[in-house]
């Protein structure tokens, strides 16, 4: 046994220590190492991923100026039937808009322009902000009318923070939400069905 | 009878040391004599843990939480809150204790903290007590926000959606972070059930053995008191200190009055008005979630409301007047630090900051400013570098910018329960910049006040 010092390095039990340091170590790295199935466990279950399945919806009964909610993947899905005053209030929206051609927006390839949709007069779009996830109000009537000022074209107010968005969900200018309303994918399936969350393009 | 107690006693501490634990903490713990008012809510404080600890256990024994909807088509947490309400024999007084008591635990723990900020307890030597403290406060926000989801009402699934989101701001991480915090894609479920987990067990437990830390380390130091004076410098023959007295019976007795008092009034809140006039318990949140719709005007319970505010108040046309305050910190520490090392450090922590304020998103800043407000309390026994401890000796300076910075908070808080406004913004942007401005210029107008000479020993009539 050498339990005196080392002449050349000074240390004291040196072997020891170095099996000390080295079940730390070992010890630790298991450690890390059992808490992978703990953390794994956070993480959205098999059913959970499961259970995006794409809704279909009946919009024969919808009137022009209607809005009607549709749950997909467990968010509302807003599909507005736009009157063509309502389609016009969308160029005049444009210079007070943050994005006015959605680059940055969350939407299809195929959706494009100002109404961003496939068939102009019907929006569809998920009505969760982009700010921190609320479901914004309707707000479509242009005018004072809302409440919301006299220069107001109609469009929609989310009640948590007060971001505005206009009659295609985009953003207005310096609002806490940062994008305009994410477009789901979705299809047509006659003129009065449509399939929100599969496009038939793999999406 | 009584030499049998003796012989008892004995027995114990030789195998667990039961008379030192009773006089460490009580019979010879020498507290100053000159306590006032301030100091009940520190033993309110234990006094309420206590109340939602047993409430909360019997709470659990019918709650169930379960988003999945009943055969009347009620979600069955929500249901179950219901049952405990209407059916449970006593359910409704024991669910209206919890309920008051999250609002009453908060009422007491900022008075308690204010109390620490008025008297300097946070000063060396008691830092670690002030930072086991933040790490209470922190636990409570965290109890308070996960135990608010468990009625699944309309404010409980609003409010966490809102709440989770703001992790999704954090660059790179956000979006996995907040899809982990939630175990789904939405609010659901599975969100239920971990946050009831971490609502019932997990903050318990860490928020229990910091409360013991917290009061160890207080006991080890000694108590502060109102003239800020270290009551241990002066002793006696005995080594007690002069202005001290044993917790037990003084203060006990002191405390239990107060706490009469204190059940009084939280019992006249649970008969009277549960809800609060809600603010204890949101109307909105007597209306089952629904993941489709959002109620016209959400707020968070008013605890929360300042912090709310500063967050709501961080939008892209106010990143400027951070980057104003940050740049005169800096500039400031970099003309009157003595340290070379500590210049170059503030120099570059400005500059960091002021182009991240506008190279990222302002939701972002907006997040990082609501954590980094109820953050700043911790940097207290730092930033304070007044010769003194105890507003009691602090100058005219000090206690204006006190006064200011509490009329912001309570601002602060008001506009956080209001619906958003461009007045209000701007208001909220203000008393946001002057609650952050009271930290910041801390460590120079601390010294530039014109303090008045601390007396050797307690005031005391």
């Amino acid at each position: 046994m050498s339990d005196d010092k080392n002449a050349e390095t000074g240390c004291k039990d040196c072997s020891r220590r170095s099996l000390i340091t080295a079940t730390a170590v070992v010890g630790g790295a298991a450690g890390i190492g059992a808490a992978v199935p703990f953390a794994m466990s956070f993480a959205p279950s098999e059913r959970a991923k499961a259970a995006g399945a794409p809704v279909e919806a009946d919009i024969s009964g919808l009137k022009p100026g209607e809005k009607m909610i549709v749950e997909w993947r467990g968010k509302p899905v807003w599909i507005l039937r736009r009157t063509p005053e309502m389609l016009a209030s969308l160029k005049e929206t444009d210079p007070q808009l943050a994005d006015p051609e959605s680059k940055r927006a969350e939407q299809p390839e195929y959706i494009k322009g100002e109404a961003r949709a496939i068939k102009a007069e019907y929006l569809v779009c998920i009505g969760i902000c982009t700010h921190l996830g609320c479901s914004p109000g309707d707000k479509l009537v242009a005018g004072s009318e809302s409440g919301m000022g006299p220069s107001w074209h109609g469009g929609f107010l989310c009640p948590c923070h007060g971001s505005q968005f206009d009659l295609s969900g985009r953003v207005l200018k310096s609002m806490p939400a940062p994008d305009n309303l994410p477009i789901p994918p979705y299809k047509y399936l006659s003129d009065s069905r449509i399939m929100i969350g599969d496009d038939g393009k793999g999406a | 009878m009584n030499k049998l107690a003796q012989q008892f006693m004995g027995w114990v501490d030789e195998r667990f040391p039961a008379t030192k634990l009773y006089k460490e903490h009580l019979s010879e713990y020498y507290a100053p004599k000159n306590f006032n008012f301030w100091y009940f809510f520190g033993s309110f404080a234990l006094l309420v843990l206590v109340i939602q600890i047993v409430t909360g256990i019997f709470l659990v024994m019918h709650y169930k939480p379960d988003a999945s909807l009943n055969a009347s088509g009620i979600p069955v947490a929500f249901a179950s809150v219901e049952y405990i309400m209407r059916d449970v024999p006593g359910g409704w007084i024991i669910r209206y204790m919890h309920s008051t008591g999250a609002s009453a635990f908060f009422i007491v723990v900022y008075l308690h903290m204010f109390r620490g900020m008025l008297y300097g307890s946070y000063r060396k030597p008691r830092e670690l007590i002030w930072l086991f403290g933040v790490a209470i406060f922190l636990c409570l926000m965290g109890e308070a926000f996960f135990g608010y989801l468990l009625p699944w009402g309309q404010m409980s699934g609003w409010g966490a959606q809102v709440i989770v989101n703001l992790f999704d701001a954090i660059p790179l991480i956000g979006k996995e972070l907040s899809l982990l915090i939630r175990g789904d894609y939405v609010v659901g479920d599975a969100t239920l059930n971990r946050f009831f987990s971490f609502h019932v067990i997990a903050i318990p437990l860490v928020l229990i053995g910091l409360v013991a830390a917290h009061i160890i380390a207080l006991h080890e130091v000694g108590s502060n008191n109102p003239d800020g004076v270290e009551i241990k410098k002066l002793k006696d023959d005995n080594g007690i200190p002069l202005d001290g007295i044993p917790f037990h019976p003084y203060y006990t007795v002191k405390d239990i009055f107060g706490a009469a008092i204190f059940l009084l009034i939280f019992s006249a809140i649970i008969f009277f008005m549960p809800e609060g006039g809600g603010y204890f318990l949101e109307y909105n949140n007597f209306v089952p979630y629904d993941q489709l719709k959002t109620p016209p005007h959400i707020a968070p319970v008013w605890y929360f409301t300042p912090y709310y505010s500063i967050l709501r108040a961080t939008t892209s046309d106010f990143m400027i007047w951070l980057a104003l305050l940050v740049a005169s910190v800096g500039t400031l520490t970099f003309l009157t630090a003595r340290n070379n090392i500590v210049r170059i450090a503030a120099a570059v922590v400005a500059l960091v900051l002021i182009v991240g304020f506008f190279a990222l998103d302002a939701k972002v800043w907006g997040v990082v400013m609501m954590g980094g407000s109820v953050m700043l309390f911790a940097l207290l026994p730092w930033l304070d570098q007044s010769p003194v401890k105890s507003i009691r000796y602090k100058g005219t300076l000090f206690k204006t910018i006190l006064a200011i910075w509490v009329v912001c908070f309570l601002i602060l808080g008001y506009l956080g329960v209001q619906p958003p406004s461009p007045v209000g913004k701007v208001v909220s942007q203000i008393c946001s910049l002057l609650y952050l401005a009271f930290f910041a210029f801390m460590p120079w107008y601390t010294r530039m006040d014109k303090t008045l000479p601390v007396p050797e020993r307690v005031t005391f009539e």
